[in-house]
């Protein structure tokens, strides 16, 4: 028996969710006193998929098929379910990302195994398997139980402080049985987005709001992000005037995130606005208005004008290196 | 061709979260019930293809598992433009027994494309759409922030996790709608409102399925310490407090 954690890398190279999920999944396995095992699909070096093993997997899987070289959830739900049956998995921890939403779902059917979606912290308890999750944008937690033998869950990115364990797993290749009929989808002109940080993958987002005035005040948003080593994000409104890209907008219809740091400029901090940055572990407010809702999100709040604190936020971050 | 949507009843995104009996059940009193607004977004785009007529789109149904209750948001989403809807009567216990229920109903009543939103904004479970698509053996592709059709075949842009993909799917097939599926939600015209009430709203029996999770009960979150306000010309303290006191720089 297992607990089985499907990771994902970004041409060969793991992603530091991957990490995160094989961390979480090896403190449920030792809850339920049974195996880690990490499956990887796609072109992965041994070197590589070694990384797992120092955040506790004791074994690894690894599918390489040419078939697989694109996201097709019927495809890639069926190679898991096939994995998660020879390894005998109890739980399936899935990343609560845009693959992991697509994937997860499947195989809750495939399995009949209840999901528990974009949870945070470890069960509270395994007899009954007992969850946490947020609900309601955020503005609410339940506690759930999943009553199937096996369960999925999804873990919510940077939600989890993993920690090194290191051990030295076995590498075992497997070929799934991948029959035409589960692909029906074909995928052309991929765009991937080079050389920035990706706003849910990031520790540190800057992020503007109306209050910034016109998109042609962005630079010290971007001169601070990339002093920080941070993403860039903003408010719905503000992308909807075009002033900065749709893959920027933060907030219950938008990107959905969870950074150690959210830097808040020129941002009122609407309901549905806090709904995608909450969960952030330290919210700065920088706002003209002293009684914006998103003081009282913040951690630490400044009230001021944004076209004098942020250059003055710079200065004093390159005073820092 | 015709078009489904699946329509989630949500209480508005102003609402604040309240419980009752013992935090096991929401506190519906005096909440406005909205169509969830991915869901919305997806039956906009769903009216835009329809109206042409290149695309020869025959019928756009909108359909929820909910009691009677949520006829009313059925009722908004025909004055937007849907053609008829269908509610399946049951309590909606979890996306597993909702996906199942949908998924039975399709089975003898087939679409060509499916809408679901990526997420509704009660139980915020991502999972209806991908659970919808396996119980009916067909292809799902999420994240779609783009429909089109071309040459009566469904092209279907996705965000995948740092990036953007072109997909072409064979139909039946379920997609998954989030951002930029639709510019702005549509609006109902005093029209379409008139109309609405003469549109078929059928209701159908559900069937027996067996609801894989179970709420014990909500909590709140822990309020918040109040925010430390900084004096605007000493930024320079703010960044020190990141790096010495929250330890995030
Ligand atoms: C169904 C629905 C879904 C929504 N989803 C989202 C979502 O996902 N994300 C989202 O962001 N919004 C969303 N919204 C919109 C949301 O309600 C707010 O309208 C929006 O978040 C406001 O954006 P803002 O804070 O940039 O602008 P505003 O609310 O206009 O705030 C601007 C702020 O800047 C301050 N300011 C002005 N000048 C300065 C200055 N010089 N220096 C410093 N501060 C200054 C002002 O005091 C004000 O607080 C949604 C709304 C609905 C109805
Ligand atoms: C009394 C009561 C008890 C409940 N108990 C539970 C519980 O124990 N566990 C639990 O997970 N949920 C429970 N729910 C929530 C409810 O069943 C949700 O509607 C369902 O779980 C789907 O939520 P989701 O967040 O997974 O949807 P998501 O998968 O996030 O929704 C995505 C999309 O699926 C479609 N969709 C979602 N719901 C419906 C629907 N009802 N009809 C048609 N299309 C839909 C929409 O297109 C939506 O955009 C309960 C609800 C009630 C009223």
């Amino acid at each position: 028996m297992s607990v089985l954690v499907f990771t994902e890398n970004w041409d060969g190279k793991f992603k530091k969710i991957s990490f995160e999920l094989v961390s979480y999944a090896s403190k449920i396995a030792e809850m339920l006193n049974v195996q880690t095992v990490a499956l990887s699909i796609g072109d992965v070096q041994e070197d590589e998929l070694k990384k797992l093993g120092n955040y506790a997997a004791d074994k690894i899987i690894s599918v390489n098929n040419d078939k697989l070289k694109n996201l097709d959830n019927q495809a890639y739900a069926s190679v898991i379910a096939q994995v998660a049956e020879k390894e005998g998995a109890k739980v399936v921890i899935i990343a609560h990302n845009n693959t992991g939403k697509a994937l997860a779902p499947r195989l809750s059917v495939k399995l009949k195994a209840g999901l528990g979606a974009g949870v945070s912290k470890l069960p509270s308890s395994v007899e009954p398997f007992t969850i946490f999750k947020k609900v309601y944008s955020g503005k609410a937690y339940s506690n759930l139980v999943i009553k199937s033998d096996i369960k999925i869950l999804t873990l919510s990115q940077n939600s989890f402080e993993f920690e090194e364990n290191v051990k030295s797993p076995s590498i075992e290749s497997f070929e799934p049985a991948l029959s035409d009929d589960l692909f029906k989808t074909t995928v052309s002109n991929v765009q991937k987005q080079t050389g920035k940080i990706l706003l849910t993958d990031a520790e540190i987002v800057v992020s503007g709001g109306r209050g910034m005035r016109s998109g042609d005040n962005w630079s010290p948003i971007e001169e601070l992000a990339e002093l920080l080593g941070a993403a860039t994000a903003c408010s719905r409104p503000v992308s909807d005037e075009g002033w900065r890209p749709h893959e920027e907008h933060t907030g219950q219809t938008g990107k959905i995130i969870a950074p150690n740091l959210y830097i808040a400029a020129g941002i009122s901090g609407a309901i549905q606005h806090l709904a995608g940055i909450s969960s952030s572990k330290c919210i700065v407010a920088i706002n003209t208005d002293k009684d914006a809702p998103i003081f009282e999100a913040a951690d630490y709040g400044i009230i001021g004008d944004t076209a004098k604190v942020l250059p003055d936020f710079i200065q004093a971050v390159k005073e820092l290196k | 061709m015709k078009i489904l949507i699946c329509l989630s009843n949500v209480p508005d995104t102003t609402t604040k979260a309240k419980f009752v009996n013992d935090n096991t059940a929401f506190d519906t009193t005096g909440v406005q019930w909205i169509i969830n607004p991915w869901d919305e977004l997806a039956l906009t785009r769903a009216i835009e293809l329809k109206s042409d007529a290149a695309n020869s789109i025959e019928n756009i149904t909108v359909i929820t598992v909910g009691e009677k209750d949520v006829e009313p948001t059925m009722r908004k989403a025909l004055a937007i433009g849907a053609d008829d809807a269908v509610r399946i009567d049951a309590e909606p216990t979890d996306a597993y027994f909702v996906a199942a229920q949908i998924a039975e109903y399709l089975k003898s009543n087939p679409f060509d494309l499916i809408f679901n939103g990526i997420e509704s904004a009660d139980y915020n479970g991502s999972a209806v759409g991908g659970m919808l698509a396996e119980f009916l053996n067909i292809p799902s592709v999420s994240a779609v922030s783009a429909v089109n059709i071309e040459n009566s075949q469904v092209k279907i842009k996705r965000d995948i996790d740092g990036g953007t993909e072109e997909v072409t799917s064979e139909l039946p097939v379920v997609a998954i709608a989030q951002k930029g599926i639709a510019k702005e939600p549509m609006i109902a015209a005093m029209r379409g409102i008139m109309m609405a009430r003469k549109k078929p709203l059928n209701v159908v029996a559900p069937v027996e399925v067996e609801a894989l999770t179970g709420i014990v009960n909500f909590e709140l979150p822990q309020p918040k310490p109040p925010c430390k306000m900084i004096e605007p010309d000493n930024v320079k303290e703010l960044v020190n407090l990141l790096q010495n006191e929250a330890k995030v720089i």
